[in-house]
């Protein structure tokens, strides 16, 4: 057994997307607040903090997760993936990302990190979805700009595109 | 929105977390999945000096068929369940009503027992418990001992749990019974404005209703003709005295519990 006492910091130290990543948390400390200012991973965006909107979705252990609902501390020995982790090499997007650009899935992309994990996930698992089947998937994320018909789109083009069908416009990224 | 600080207790072992509860009993909390308590804490509608995090005990869980019981431990994820190959055979009520449990997102960390021991009165699990007649398995220092779903629950997020206790499992009785689960919210995996569910039953049909009463509510219906049946769900509507609140108003919330109700006893004995 380990007992983390409140108001003191303990290392917690998990992979972030495949690299070892370490820092301090109090026992209180969310995943969310971790990744941003002890490791400064900005890409998980903090939104409503109790699990409704979807924006702080991250993948533990290969399971989506809100890292709004999780403590720093839980992860310890985990493996987390997070938005900064879905694109092939720096200034090169992923087929996801590409479609969600394309199809202008986004518009202030406060949102759009949490979509991507959710997405990046579920075609992975699903590699032929139907519309339904990725609406039903949007449905633990709010949008209050874009509007979820982009975002259905691009999500059915990038699963197209795996696929190794051909997308119907080429990607500009 | 950050919770109030606590000391963080990573169980190893199941003694571990029954001394932990005998020793600090209402000031210490259990926490699994967190999809219920961690929004809690956040808003600091719960503020324990003790989180016990009991999901590093492979003991837990486990999904398991003992006589004519699925037991579900305390460590199994409603993605677990979902997923498990026997669901739709033994429990199908089950597996028509975790898709309405929360989303994707929340499904693959929150526990079974974790929203059964939240009981939120709209939530889909404690609902499906009710109807089915599960029993909550109850552990602490001194004593094990098991509650059926009818003793479980006590009011809003309020169940008959001692503070020193651990719920180590909830079963539900193995049921291929005709079933049917409905559900009206504002957006899918949402809490329900109301969510009903019917089971077959040697007389007639047990309808259980969430979102209405402070707590699921389950009531036993004979076979009756269509004008009987309507009136008699009339009078069940109104004893779950219903309330007014930003989603709905309490006649639409019985007018649901009507409409619902009937669609789904017919569906069950057709």
């Amino acid at each position: 057994m380990s007992r983390l006492p409140a108001g003191h910091r303990h290392n917690v130290q998990f992979t972030l997307n495949g690299k070892p990543c370490s820092g301090e948390a109090e026992p209180r400390m969310l995943l969310t607040d971790f990744l941003r200012h002890q490791i400064g991973a900005t890409g998980t965006h903090v939104g409503c903090e109790h699990g409704v909107c979807g924006a702080c979705t991250v993948e533990i252990d290969g399971k989506l997760a809100r890292a709004c609902l999780t403590l720093a501390v839980q992860t310890d020995g985990c493996a987390v993936r997070t938005v900064e982790g879905l694109a092939p090499a720096a200034n090169r997007l992923g087929i996801l990302q590409a479609a969600f650009k394309r199809n202008h899935a986004l518009q202030c992309g406060f949102c759009t990190a949490g979509i991507l994990m959710s997405l990046d996930h579920f075609l992975r698992e699903n590699p032929e979805p139907n519309e339904q089947e990725v609406r039903d998937l949007l449905t633990g994320h709010l949008c209050r700009c874009t509007g979820y018909a982009p975002i259905v789109r691009a999500a059915m083009e990038a699963a197209a595109e795996i696929a190794g069908k051909p997308a119907k416009e080429k990607s500009d990224a | 929105m950050k919770p109030a600080a606590f000391d963080y207790v990573r169980a190893e072992h199941l003694d571990e977390v029954l001394d932990g509860l005998a020793r600090e009993g209402g000031d210490a909390r259990v926490i699994a999945g967190g999809q219920s308590l961690m929004p809690m804490l956040n808003m600091r509608l719960a503020r324990p000096k003790t989180l016990i995090d009991i999901m590093r005990l492979p003991e837990l869980a486990r999904i398991e068929r003992k006589g004519g019981n699925i037991v579900v431990g305390a460590g199994v994820r409603q993605a677990a369940l979902l997923a498990w190959p026997e669901l739709g055979k033994v429990l199908p009520l089950a597996a028509q009503a975790l898709p309405w449990t929360g989303h994707v997102q929340t499904r693959s960390r929150g526990t079974v027992c974790g929203s059964i021991a939240h009981a939120d009165p709209s939530a889909e699990l404690p609902l499906v418990f009710c109807a089915l007649g599960g029993e909550v398995h109850l552990r602490s220092r001194k004593r094990q001992r098991r509650v059926p779903a009818s003793d479980f629950f006590a009011g809003m997020m309020v169940t008959t749990r001692a503070d020193d206790e651990l719920i180590e499992a909830v079963s539900f009785p193995a049921s291929r019974h005709a079933c049917a689960f409905r559900e009206v919210a504002r957006r899918h995996g949402d809490f329900a404005i109301v969510a009903c569910a019917a089971v077959a039953t040697d007389k007639g049909v047990r309808l259980a209703v969430g979102g209405v009463a402070d707590m699921p509510v389950a009531r036993e219906f004979p076979r009756l003709e269509s004008s009987a049946l309507e009136d008699a769900l009339n009078v069940f509507a109104y004893e779950l005295d219903a309330r007014d609140d930003v989603h709905a108003s309490a006649r639409y919330r019985r007018d649901l519990v009507r409409m619902i109700g009937a669609d789904l006893v017919r569906e069950v004995l057709s």
